[in-house]
């Protein structure tokens, strides 16, 4: 299987300090709550939500986690059964500005899934997307991020992988030529 | 492994360990679900599901309900009191009649042992038994055991004590079989005419003495007295209600000489007065509303996994 690096550990966190900066430009986190998709965008909105109190330790920001499963729109179409991560919402977002956060945008319809995911916990006052890589090409519905680390072209049959170590922020991205088994 | 061994949940007899700690998995995400502001999620929105009660059951009628409008199911319901069934129709062309209307998977409870399991080899569909006759009520078993990780973190070594009407209950093989998989103690307790022979031979140990099972246990299920299956002999299994209160019924008294906790379940509805009062059922050692709270998580969860597989 061919490889590529799109994003070793020195530029993944240059990536995760731009965002939060980029965030902190445009928001104000007395009404803002970062929600990831589970699993890996949870585990990244983690990640800016730590680098964000690196940089204004007196602000409180809300980050959950949430499972689209349920809402996805491939249930029964699919090979392989569906099954469910946790989630984790503490919170309601009915009002709040949401930025709704993902590993890596593709087809779009995690990302609709997950729309879907968060109304079910309140009506939020708006919703953004923020992804770590936006695989350009092949997406499947109309959904744009606002932010993202890192935009690739990329064809069908490749595959993005965020190898991410255990119990630290350090994360390494590569380009498959096909998806492992 | 990630979906279910089995195409129907007949009985628990037929799954494995896997199976089981699929279903919980999904039934904690479900349980998530059930205590958001909107509780509904649209994973079966395609799936219409037959209700078909041959035999009168509130709860679990209304749990199976509930956990599939929950999942944004089209649901239709059957009773036989109402139904053809009372002009000679057989369950097979009722059930066939009902599948013609383009229904996805039936949930049946029927007063007949293995009707499911019957139906699954007759029919194509998806079968679910929600309780048939004395044999098998799986869903229950599963609630009741989810409920029990839920408290005691693992039911792996503990001591499960099954108290009552072990003779004319479904909940009580269930729950043995599923709670062995589990790598649970089993003890069945209550009067020796409410307890079949072949008890033995499903490798669980039998008492008659309340007190002594409540010293050994962990956790205490306490069946009902199903009174309506009480005149199929001429010979009453116990002399009167009261009498089987005072042998066998869980009361403050019994739970306080208890020098630790014992967590106390009941599949409902109960008999206050009989198995149990109501100062132990209203305790805090119960679990009783857990169970019918989780209900209608595991039935999520069995309802997804079954269609996910099909």
């Amino acid at each position: 299987m061919d490889s590529q690096i799109l994003m070793d550990e020195a530029l993944f966190e240059r990536v995760v300090d731009r965002l939060a900066h980029q965030l902190l430009e445009h928001h104000d986190f007395n009404h803002l709550d970062l929600i990831g998709l589970q699993p890996r965008g949870y585990w990244f909105a983690q990640v800016l939500q730590r680098r964000l109190h690196e940089l204004r330790p007196d602000e409180h920001i809300n980050c959950g986690g949430l499972d689209v499963t349920f809402h996805r729109d491939d249930f029964r179409r699919r090979e392989k059964p569906l099954n469910p991560s946790s989630t984790h919402m503490e919170f309601l977002v009915e009002n709040r500005h949401v930025i709704l956060v993902d590993d890596v945008l593709f087809t779009g319809r995690t990302i609709r899934a997950g729309m879907d995911a968060l109304l079910s916990h309140g009506r939020p006052q708006s919703v953004q997307l923020l992804v770590l890589v936006n695989r350009r090409f092949q997406r499947e519905l109309p959904i744009e991020p606002q932010y993202v680390g890192k935009t690739i072209d990329s064809i069908d049959c490749e595959y993005v992988q965020v190898l991410r170590e255990e119990g630290s922020d350090k994360c390494r991205i590569m380009l498959l030529n096909q998806k492992p088994e | 492994m990630n979906h279910l061994s089995v195409h129907h949940l007949t009985g628990i007899r037929g799954l494995n360990l896997n199976d089981i700690e699929l279903i919980f998995q999904a039934a904690k995400e479900f349980k998530e679900v059930i205590n958001r502001p909107i509780r509904k999620v649209p994973s079966l929105r395609d799936l219409t599901i037959a209700n078909l009660f041959f035999e009168n059951s509130t709860r679990t009628r209304l749990s199976f309900e509930l956990a599939e409008k929950r999942l944004s199911a089209d649901v239709v319901n059957f009773s036989s009191a109402s139904s053809s069934v009372k002009k000679g129709e057989t369950l097979v062309d009722t059930v066939n009649n009902i599948l013609a209307m383009k229904v996805d998977l039936v949930v049946i409870c029927h007063p007949h042992p293995r009707a499911p399991q019957f139906l699954a080899k007759k029919v194509n569909t998806i079968v679910v038994n929600a309780g048939d006759g004395t044999h098998e009520h799986p869903t229950q078993a599963l609630l009741d055991a989810f409920s029990m990780t839920e408290r005691l973190g693992d039911v792996r070594g503990k001591n499960i004590a099954i108290v009552g009407d072990i003779r004319h209950s479904r909940v009580a093989i269930s729950n043995i079989l599923c709670l062995q998989l589990l790598g649970a103690n089993v003890r069945v307790c209550g009067p020796k005419t409410l307890i079949p022979k072949y008890i033995g031979s499903m490798g669980v140990k039998v008492s008659h003495d309340l007190d002594e099972t409540l010293a050994w246990c962990d956790v205490a299920n306490m069946l009902r007295i199903q009174l309506e299956r009480q005149d199929d002999t001429s010979i009453p299994y116990f002399p009167s209600l009261r009498e089987y209160a005072v042998g066998f019924g869980l009361d403050r008294v019994r739970l306080d000489r208890l020098r630790k906790k014992v967590t106390i379940m009941h599949p409902g509805p109960i008999n206050r007065g009989v198995e149990i009062t109501s100062a132990a059922a209203d305790s805090d050692h119960s679990i009783i509303l857990d169970q019918v709270e989780n209900g209608v998580a595991i039935r999520m969860a069995v309802l997804y996994l079954l269609a996910s597989n099909n």
